[in-house]
């Protein structure tokens, strides 16, 4: 077990340097330098704004130099409003949290309760018309789900029945949050559903169930205490990538429903190529999407216990 | 108890011809999976859905009376079937803020879109498969090594190397294929990897290897082909992901740049216009929805027609 937990970590912290190090480059190659502006700056004044942010260095001391500061947790500062990149995304972090978490659950526990009903009702009309949902979810993307909820909920409910049930943009109390939920985690709550789906199928089909019904356990018993329990396996297995999808969905729906969070700032700071700002934001979004990675992993090690079997044979 | 005579017995012998004869026609195994894909409507529905999509990206904006670059400033923001004042031609989807007609640009849109997202996953189709190939059959070091770099490649989420990609590179249509072919390629290795190893070990490559072939040979020509159904599977279903991303990237503003026009583009176009003329932004929205539909529905048509399981 602890060659597993130590493995993960290891690859974790590899990827994140490698991620870090393609930002810093990345950033190295882009055309031009945040200070050629319109207005023709003084050749000292340039040198000693250079010299400030350690641009005046060899790439190879400027790259040990950000490693340090990033391991520091100083990202630098943002080249349009001059301040540091950690405070701008600390604030917004919270924000993006809260929906990417709502989002999730909703996918989570929508796609799973779904992805049951279908497997159970096989053949009924229950499984169809979630299914077909599923694949409009799957088909969709969540800018798409987005704006045509903002049409539909946000404009034209209210301007046809007079009913205000949810706000168009801004992120203030409950109503607020619905639509940008329902965008960021209606596609993931398809994906979900069509695998627990397929692996509740499988489960179902095997021989303990079939025992479990033999010995006159009540069905509800045996879906809700046998079945789903194996069933949800492979759906933790896939929350990693998910999560990844459903954050970087954030990206636009953030934008398109005005949501104070890191998407925005991303999307602002590409549109305003504010480099620190970029690599401050990439770096932090994909750290915190290899940490999700990685508690996936861990969890899913401590669940399933042929995990741990399996990596200690080998 | 009666005796039978020997001589009502008469000695037949083995006839070559009818015992090799075979009684029915030999099905291969391309030809049985496509009659069951043939068998699945919905499957062939999405199928004809995909050919007139691109159909109609290929000639509707030949045929069309207007240039998607046409503007008619005082003719701006048509609503749907509206007729030309000078020329008396129809605007299908009428016209945008500019006064271009949208039928045009959609079709034109589409032809950009859906040019990404084949070049795009042609691009994942050749760096997947040699990978995936090579990793496969040579196992040991080398594929634990080339196997940890998709795995880390996989950690970084492929939205952010794209978005990173996109801004080193000048913009326009090829800089979304190379960003997309950067990360895209690795579930296909993956995917390849797997039935490399679980194929490798068969008769018939023994058999191929006894007789003296080489490691390009022996992959190119007896276990691709042989992993190319989950091939053919993998590409239909990753192709909605590419047009996702194309519309996504041109979404934000880093994708196709105008004067081109994408299907993300114009949705984008029309959701800044959404709440005067929706329309504008159903019409690009319906189309990047029904070509990803299309292609996931055909994709699982695929998927179960190839399915050995299934066969009869």
């Amino acid at each position: 077990m602890w060659k597993y937990v130590l493995k993960r970590i290891g690859y974790a912290v590899i990827t994140l340097f490698v991620l870090v190090t393609l930002t810093f480059f990345t950033m190295q190659l882009l055309p031009g330098d945040p200070f050629t502006g319109e207005k023709k700056v003084p050749e000292e004044v340039l040198q000693s704004i250079k010299a400030k942010y350690g641009l005046d260095k060899p790439v190879f001391e400027q790259y040990v130099m950000y490693m340090g500061n990033c391991l520091h947790g100083d990202l630098g500062d943002s080249m349009v409003t001059r301040r540091p990149v950690t405070t701008l995304l600390l604030g917004s972090f919270s924000v993006s949290f809260d929906l990417g978490m709502r989002a999730l659950l909703f996918a989570f526990i929508g796609g799973v309760l779904l992805g049951i009903v279908a497997a159970v009702k096989r053949g009924t009309p229950w499984d169809t018309v979630t299914m077909i949902v599923a694949l409009v979810g799957v088909s969709v993307p969540s800018f798409i789900v987005a704006s045509v909820l903002q049409l539909f909920l946000g404009l034209q409910l209210p301007r046809a029945t007079g009913i205000k049930l949810f706000p168009v943009t801004g992120w203030d109390g409950f109503a607020s949050t619905v639509l940008p939920t329902f965008a960021m985690g209606f596609g993931s709550l398809a994906t979900i559903s069509r695998l627990m789906r397929t692996s509740m199928l499988d489960v179902l089909g095997s021989d303990y169930i079939k025992t479990a019904r033999a010995k006159g356990i009540s069905n509800k018993r045996i879906i809700w205490k046998h079945a789903v329990r194996n069933a949800v396996m492979p759906v933790v297995t896939v929350l990693g990538p998910i999560t990844a999808g459903i954050l970087t969905g954030g990206f636009v729906v953030e934008n398109i429903f005005a949501i104070p969070g890191m998407g925005k700032y991303f999307v602002q700071s590409v549109q305003q190529t504010d480099y620190f700002l970029i690599s401050g934001t990439t770096i932090l979004y994909g750290g915190l999407l290899i940490v999700c990675n990685l508690a996936v992993d861990l969890v899913y090690g401590f669940i399933d216990p042929r995990v741990k079997l399996g990596k200690e044979e080998a | 108890m009666e005796k039978i005579e020997k001589s009502r017995f008469q000695w037949v012998g083995p006839n070559a011809e009818e015992s090799e004869g075979i009684a029915r026609p030999s099905i291969t195994f391309w030809r049985d999976s496509m009659g069951r894909l043939m068998k699945n409507k919905v499957a062939v529905v999405c199928g004809i859905i995909i050919i007139l999509l691109i159909l109609l990206s290929i000639f509707a904006p030949i045929f069309s009376p207007f240039e998607g670059r046409e503007q008619h400033l005082m003719h701006g923001n048509a609503p749907m079937f509206t007729r030309c004042d000078q020329t008396g031609h129809m605007h299908l989807f009428g016209t945008d803020t500019l006064g271009r007609d949208i039928f045009t640009r959609l079709w034109e849109g589409g032809r950009v879109s859906m040019f990404i997202a084949f070049a795009a996953v042609f691009c994942n189709l050749i760096i997947g498969v040699l990978y995936g190939g090579i990793s496969g059959y040579f196992g040991g070091a080398v594929d634990n090594i080339m196997m940890r770099i998709v795995e880390i490649i996989n950690g970084i989420p492929y939205l952010i190397i794209v978005i990173l990609l996109m801004m080193i590179l000048p913009p326009g249509v090829i800089t979304i294929v190379v960003a997309y072919a950067t990360t895209g390629w690795t579930g296909m290795a993956r995917l390849v990897r797997g039935q490399i190893i679980s194929l490798k070990e068969q008769e018939f490559v023994v058999a191929a290897k006894a007789l003296g072939a080489g490691v390009p040979r022996l992959i190119l020509r007896h276990l691709l082909p042989n992993s190319l159904s989950v091939v053919i599977v993998n590409l239909t279903l990753s192709i909605p992901n590419a047009i996702f991303t194309e519309a996504f990237l041109s979404y934000i503003g880093l994708g196709v740049q105008v004067p081109l026009s994408s299907w993300g583009m114009l949705a984008q176009a029309g959701s800044a216009a959404m709440r005067t003329y929706p329309s504008q932004l159903i019409v690009p929205a319906v189309c990047i929805c029904l070509t990803m539909f299309s292609f996931n529905l055909l994709g699982d048509g695929l998927r179960d027609a190839f399915d050995p399981r299934l066969r009869r």
